[in-house]
């Protein structure tokens, strides 16, 4: 159990009487790069000012190397954050943002100078000592606030939505430049993000998190490929959510029809809801398909289409490499593997 | 018709009632007028470093320095208490600093004076537990409590309205990088709230090194400063070369201590009621 | 905890410095005797006698005209000033700004006793008339510097929409860009107001025999003893303005869109 560097233990926040965390339990791993995904409100920046210590949880631990932190103030955390909106230090160039935390620990002057050197080429920013905070972009400034804290070496770093004010572009890069960084310092990442794409490319384990609790734990795979309900499904990528009943083992009901399946082990008639991805579906001529639609509309979407089609009364999301016009008929086909049968989730 | 026309009977308003008055101080500061006609003359100024005169602008100096560093020490804890409210309970502590203000000035330098005469309330309580002071009035710490009560607002406000600016995240961002409260107060806060301090002391120290009603009323008849130097020379000895002079050195004294002091206001961006 | 208790202490007496004079003030001017110090009884008898009072009627009658007029005079000129200034171009703006400041950050003595001098020479007998051009030199700053920021803040298109509309550019004016800048020429006003009514020190040397405003009234007074007649009228007035102050501040809080209008 020891090489879980930090662990949450049974934590649980409110305010104002709103609960926010609920009986939150997490264990992160040394070197790993663990991504906090889900909606805007689920509690994402609180687990993490919960675990960097600018907020208390009101039950549970927060276990850090074994040891309870519970009330131990941020300064004296071996963790440092990339805040979401940078929080640089408007008057203070460069140069003594990023030498700050050196200068508290009360390193040599020489020292600080030789790593604020290094961190500035890790961050690609050699020679931008001098510069005021205020005349950089944003993706420069994300750069500082980022090198500002991994010249401290932390242990784990905390960074919450750090490339949520960027461009497409400049977040692309930075996703591959923040995942090579990690790497190559052996630094443990708590991530948070509402983006899922990002959390898929970067991370080792991915946190799904909803109104304050965690839906799921698991690699990027095990989330995109076994979503453990639907609303994880629709979180991560886009899913048709169908609602259906399972009939007995192996066979479900929707959409007015009845369907084979891979799954079993629910109530005989259970509620569920059926999760089909849009590229699980493919198109064949209208007579030949489970069911039978009309294309609505097609968009481009790059690699490729993206349709919506009317059959059965309903919208289904279609991905497919070739396209069909508008108003044309098609069939859609689904193999009973990609059926996902879930419980409902609660809702509220 | 041009827009900008509007502006000039205001331009005539200025030139009239505030550069002609003020060239006309300088006029008599540096020109005497006698039988034979105008003279350029220094000897004005030169009075104005006479020892007698020159201990007068010392200690007018002192007082207002002294309360002005009083205020800062007053006054900037009290605007880091207003700054950390929560924002109802902020608006309405800030509006209880300003009322006070909205009572005669006069009168409530007036009120000091009863709470501090030798009779006063203030002895009369201290008196209730055995304690006697010699006179409160009339005494250069009544002048600086008074300039340090009147003022006090002017210092607060201005470094509140900076300090409330501060995103927590970066004094949150402070102490991830290790710093402890303190060191969170030296390296952020304070450097942060330079301009607001800047603003306060210059509204604070001005208006201190300038007064004649406050020292008049807490000091007595024979505590003098500039502002009472100045007002006897128009009023009393009706020397207005020399008041002039007198008043120009003032000038000088203000923009010389404004120029220091809005070194650190980096643009616009300091606090200050305007 | 500790912390929390310390605060609340500190604001506690900083507070207490700042209203003990006026709890004083307002105190005694209940009190039968004409006692500073010592609590005689309770009375009403002050309110009575000071609208009896010739002295002290006859300093709020100018303290109120003064301000009064004043202020208004110095919102018409000031605002229409501000409108100019605003649409002028950079090096004229910046120095008709710059002398804007002038009469804010030059030491009211030196204002005070400059237009004494002003007034002297051009033979204007001191009095009224005198005190009221010095009150609206000096409140002109405060139109000025309210009325501005508002203007920055108003969208040129406005205006000319409603030009493109069809309306003349008085009407657009009226109907347009002064409902804008009303706050500001409102908060302008209300500054002016409060400025006038304090003052003591320009009014002290721009006035004659005869004319005085209450703070030169209380000034001559404060040697001998103040009537606490005029604790009772200052008490009265500073309730009028709090009450004021409660309707504004109710009125600010039921229009919220616009916020940080403050009248301070
Ligand atoms: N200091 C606070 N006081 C009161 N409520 C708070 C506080 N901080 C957060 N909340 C509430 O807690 C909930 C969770 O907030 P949190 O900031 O953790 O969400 P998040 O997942 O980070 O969202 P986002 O993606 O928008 O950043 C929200 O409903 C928020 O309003
Ligand atoms: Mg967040």
């Amino acid at each position: 159990m020891h090489e879980k560097i930090i662990r949450l233990v049974n934590v649980s926040k409110s305010f104002n009487g709103h609960q926010v965390l609920q009986d939150i339990n997490l264990g992160i791993s040394r070197n790993e790069f663990v991504t906090l995904l889900g909606p805007s409100g689920c509690g994402k920046t609180t687990t993490l000012r919960i675990i960097g210590g600018f907020e208390v949880s009101d039950i549970g631990d927060v276990i850090f190397e074994g040891k309870k932190i519970n009330n131990l103030p941020p300064y004296k955390r071996k963790l440092n954050t990339v805040f979401q909106r940078y929080a640089l230090f408007t008057h203070m160039d460069v140069y003594e943002n990023i030498a700050f935390g050196l200068k508290i620990k009360k390193v040599e002057k020489k020292e600080i100078d030789k790593k604020v050197k290094e961190v500035l080429k890790l961050v690609n920013l050699t020679g931008y000592e001098n510069r005021e905070t205020g005349s950089l972009s944003g993706g420069q400034q994300q750069r500082i606030a980022i090198a500002r804290a991994l010249v401290n070496e932390p242990q784990v770093l905390l960074l919450d939505e750090p490339l949520g004010a960027l461009d497409l572009k400049l977040r692309k890069d930075m996703q591959l430049e923040l995942k090579r960084i990690q790497q190559s310092l052996g630094i443990t990442f708590i991530y948070v993000t509402h983006d899922q794409e990002e959390a898929l490319t970067m991370s080792d384990t991915i946190v799904v998190m909803k109104d304050g609790r965690i839906q799921q734990v698991g690699t990027p795979q095990d989330i995109y490929n076994e979503p453990i309900n639907a609303f994880v499904a629709d979180f991560i990528g886009e899913s048709n959510i169908i609602d259906g009943v399972m009939v007995k083992d192996f066979y479900v009901e929707f959409a007015g029809g009845g369907f084979e399946c891979v799954d079993k082990g629910f109530k005989a008639n259970e509620e569920v809801d059926v999760v089909i991805r849009p590229e699980d579906i493919k198109l064949v001529p209208a007579d030949q398909g489970m069911i039978e639609g009309v294309v609505e509309s097609v968009i481009f979407k790059g690699v490729h289409y993206e349709m919506l089609i009317n059959g059965r009364d309903m919208r289904w999301m279609v991905h497919s490499t070739t396209m069909e016009p508008v108003n044309t008929k098609v069939g859609m086909q689904v193999i009973p593997y990609d059926i996902h049968i879930m419980k409902k989730v609660r809702t509220e | 018709m041009k827009k900008r026309l509007l502006a000039y009977p205001y331009g005539l308003w200025i030139v009239i009632f505030t550069i002609i008055p003020l060239a006309l101080i300088i006029f008599y500061s540096v020109f005497t007028t006698d039988a034979t006609g105008i003279h350029f003359t220094l000897q004005h100024f030169k009075r104005v470093f006479e020892p007698i005169y020159l201990s007068v602008f010392l200690r007018s100096i002192k007082i207002a320095a002294v309360s002005t560093i009083v205020c800062l020490l007053l006054g900037y804890p009290m605007a880091m208490i207003l700054a950390e409210k929560n924002l109802s309970k902020k608006s309405i502590l800030v509006v209880l600093f300003v009322i006070p203000m909205w009572m005669n000035f006069l009168a409530r330098t007036y009120a000091w004076m009863t709470l501090l005469e030798k009779n006063g309330l203030i002895a009369t309580a201290l008196g209730f537990f055995g304690v006697r002071l010699p006179s409160l009035l009339y005494t250069e710490n009544a002048v600086i409590l008074g300039m340090v009560y009147n003022f006090l607002p002017f210092m607060v406000l201005p470094i509140y309205s900076v300090l409330v600016k501060i995103d927590k995240a970066v004094l949150e961002a402070a102490e991830d990088l290790g710093a402890p409260p303190i060191t969170v107060f030296k390296r952020v806060i304070f450097p942060l709230s330079l301009p607001g301090v800047s603003s306060g002391i210059i509204m604070v120290f001005m208006p201190a090194l300038t007064t004649f009603v406050i020292s008049r009323l807490l000091g007595g008849a024979h505590f003098t400063l500039i502002g009472n130097l100045i007002e006897q020379q128009f009023l009393t000895t009706r020397d207005w070369g020399f008041g002039a002079a007198l008043s120009v050195v003032l000038m000088l004294m203000i923009m010389f201590s404004m120029s220091i002091a809005l070194r650190y206001e980096k643009e616009n961006e300091g606090g200050g009621l305007w | 905890m500790v912390k929390t208790a310390i605060k609340r202490i500190y604001t506690f007496l900083i507070f207490l410095f700042l209203y003990s004079p006026i709890i004083v003030l307002i105190v005694f001017s209940f009190n039968s005797s004409k006692s500073r110090a010592h609590w005689t009884g309770f009375t009403f008898k002050w309110y009575v006698e000071m609208f009896k009072d010739q002295q002290i009627m006859t300093s709020l009658y100018y303290t109120i005209t003064i301000a009064l007029t004043a202020s208004i005079i110095a919102t018409i000129i000031g605002t229409i000033a501000a409108i100019g200034i605003h649409s002028m171009k950079k090096m004229p703006k910046a120095i008709m700004t710059n002398m804007t400041y002038l009469p804010v950050l030059n030491p009211d003595i030196v204002t005070g006793i400059s237009l004494m001098i002003l007034f002297i020479l051009v033979k204007l007998p001191r009095g009224f008339f005198s005190m009221l051009l010095a009150h609206i030199t000096f409140n002109l700053p405060y139109v000025i510097l309210s009325v501005m920021p508002k203007l920055k803040q108003l969208d040129n298109q406005v205006y000319d929409a409603a030009l493109d509309l069809g309306a003349t550019p008085g009407y657009a004016f009226i109907k347009v860009v002064l409902p804008q800048i009303a706050p500001g020429i409102f908060t302008g006003f209300l500054l002016a107001m409060t400025m006038s009514i304090d003052d003591f020190v320009i009014s002290f040397f721009t006035t004659g025999p005869g004319v005085s405003n209450l703070a030169i009234t209380i000034y001559s007074m404060a040697r001998k003893g103040v009537s606490p007649k005029i604790n009772a009228l200052l008490s009265l007035m500073f309730a009028g303005v709090i009450l004021m102050l409660l309707v504004i501040n109710n009125r600010m809080s039921r229009d919220n869109g616009r916020r940080g209008e403050n009248v301070i």
